[in-house]
């Protein structure tokens, strides 16, 4: 078992195996892409309290989870990059940063969407959307120390490191901003509380995740697959591509 | 251990001959706390109010610039690669350069703040509240930010790289800082508040050297 | 169905802005990471091509 997986260590082979998942990727999530927004926008009945706005929830919830999801996903292949000392693993951290960072972003952007009708202000600093704003700025620390290293395996071993310090830290730093907002909280309720949900609004929101997640994994695939061309240029079978003749 | 002293005691001679970076870190944190008055006024109840906020978040300012020299003078030199060429464990040369660092940068700034809370007014027990959440957290922040540096050594940018990196990891520590000052306001207990700071300390003083040290052999490779 | 014709829907029960904008700004971010990914895909491939120009 870990003999097959670590065929896919090399990239030769997670090349093609990626570029062969890659379109399966993208039919799923765009089905489910169509199927979480029409029956989040055409199904699931009116809000009580919130009428059409909670709609965004189909999109700022799955937001939230991929930006959480792919920050573990980053932590996991730098601990195994560490531990195996995989070239792949590396690059597949970094391949995974800058999607995780624009779903925090639209996590931030379309909870500010969502509170202002709702909550009268852009921005209120509650538990939830303070702590995506964090993650954002862990991100972008990243990404920033990646781009800074010259080097790939320095780069790759870095942002490693970098990454798995940032994951032990983020439940400390979700701990800590939950008990600093119940500290300053006058009677305000959360922003991002959802509407206590109809099964449509549910299985709308399940959808709209799986098909961010489909989204991403594809995305990943296909940056990683431009990763590799760019180290291992040149290797004998990079050269001998089809689509580099 | 020899080893160990052995590089305390050398940091703290070398940084002795250049007190000015000592110094600056100590300036800058006063300056700091002079502009926020003049920024919003002199009014004493907001100014107390506020004044173990600006004073954490100075002190979190001034520690985290002095903080990228931390490796690069002997990175520069050479004597980096020669510690960690050493058969010492480097995890506590890093250790101990951690150490020397914070007693030379970050205490001065603990003891600072009582008297930078006089210009806040901030009452007597509010501040050494202040100051005994300084003593803990500060020692937190130079071992986040020692990994940092550590990692971003001789990259272009590296201050501000420093800040952006360890800023978010610094969040946990300031909220507990000031939400001690602030329970003692609202007549809570700050019991709570030590145990957690401490609770962050002392995994921080084991985890942070050893991810220095790779850090350490990853830049240097 | 909720909806009792094309404007209603367009309309979002007053929350257009809000809704609309998040809808819009989510799909623009995905698609402009779509594209920049293809490109970046591209340059890789013309530079591969160079690469083996070079060392012929």
């Amino acid at each position: 078992m870990m003999g097959f997986l670590f065929r896919f260590a090399s990239p030769q082979a997670f090349y093609r195996l990626a570029g062969q998942i890659i379109p399966w990727l993208v039919g799923i999530g765009t089905l489910l892409t169509l199927a979480g927004l029409w029956i989040g926008f055409f199904i699931a009945p009116t809000d009580a309290q919130q009428g059409e706005g909670y709609r965004i929830i189909f999109l700022h919830v799955p937001a939230s989870w991929m930006s959480m999801i792919i920050f573990m996903a980053m932590a996991l292949w730098s601990f195994l990059g560490l531990t195996f000392k995989t070239r792949l693993s590396g690059m597949m951290t970094s391949a995974l940063a800058p999607t995780g960072a624009i779903f925090a972003f639209l996590s931030l952007w379309t909870g500010a969407m969502w509170g202002k009708p709702m909550w009268g202000a852009w921005w209120v600093w509650d538990a939830r959307l303070t702590s995506e704003l964090i993650l954002f700025f862990l991100y972008l620390g990243y990404i920033a120390l990646t781009s800074a290293i010259e080097n790939p395996a320095r780069r790759d071993k870095a942002g490693s490191i970098w990454s798995l310090v940032g994951s032990i830290n983020v439940p400390i730093i979700y701990f800590s901003v939950i008990w600093w907002n119940t500290l300053h909280q006058g009677a305000s309720v959360s922003v991002t509380k959802a509407p206590s949900m109809a099964h449509q609004m549910l299985i709308a929101m399940l959808l709209m995740s799986l098909a961010f997640w489909a989204y991403s994994i594809a995305i990943a695939f296909y940056r990683v697959r431009t990763i590799i061309l760019q180290r291992e240029y040149d290797a004998h079978w990079v050269q001998s591509l089809p689509e580099a003749q | 251990m020899n080893a160990f002293l052995a590089i305390l005691r050398r940091d703290l001679r070398v940084a002795m001959k250049r007190k000015v970076e000592v110094l600056s870190g100590l300036f800058f944190y006063l300056v700091v706390a002079t502009l926020f008055p003049l920024a919003i006024g002199s009014d004493l109840d907001i100014l107390r109010k506020i004044a173990p906020g600006i004073l954490w978040v100075g002190a979190l300012l001034s520690s985290m610039l002095t903080l990228g020299r931390l490796f690069e003078a002997d990175w520069q030199d050479g004597t980096l690669e020669q510690l960690v060429l050493t058969p010492h464990n480097l995890s506590l040369l890093v250790l101990a350069k951690i150490l020397a660092h914070w007693l030379l940068c970050s205490l001065p700034l603990v003891l600072m703040s009582s008297i930078l809370g006089l210009m806040f007014d901030l009452p007597l027990d509010y501040a050494w509240v202040m100051m005994a959440t300084l003593l803990l957290g500060t020692p937190i922040l130079s071992c986040l930010g020692a990994i940092a540096s550590a990692l971003t050594l001789g990259l272009r940018g590296g201050g501000v790289l420093i800040s952006l990196l360890v800023l978010p990891l610094y969040v946990p520590v300031l909220v507990f800082g000031t939400g001690a000052v602030e329970s003692l306001a609202a007549g809570l207990g700050v019991q709570a508040y030590f145990s957690i700071l401490l609770a962050i300390l002392l995994p921080a003083l084991f985890f942070s050297p050893w991810a220095c040290a790779q850090a350490l052999r990853v830049a240097l490779e | 169905m909720n909806w009792n014709s094309w404007s209603e829907f367009f309309l979002m029960g007053g929350y257009a802005f809000y809704v609309w904008g998040s809808v819009i700004v989510t799909f623009a971010l995905l698609a402009i990471e779509v594209l920049w990914v293809l490109n970046a895909r591209g340059s890789a491939l013309e530079w591969v091509k160079a690469q083996r120009s070079i060392s012929e």
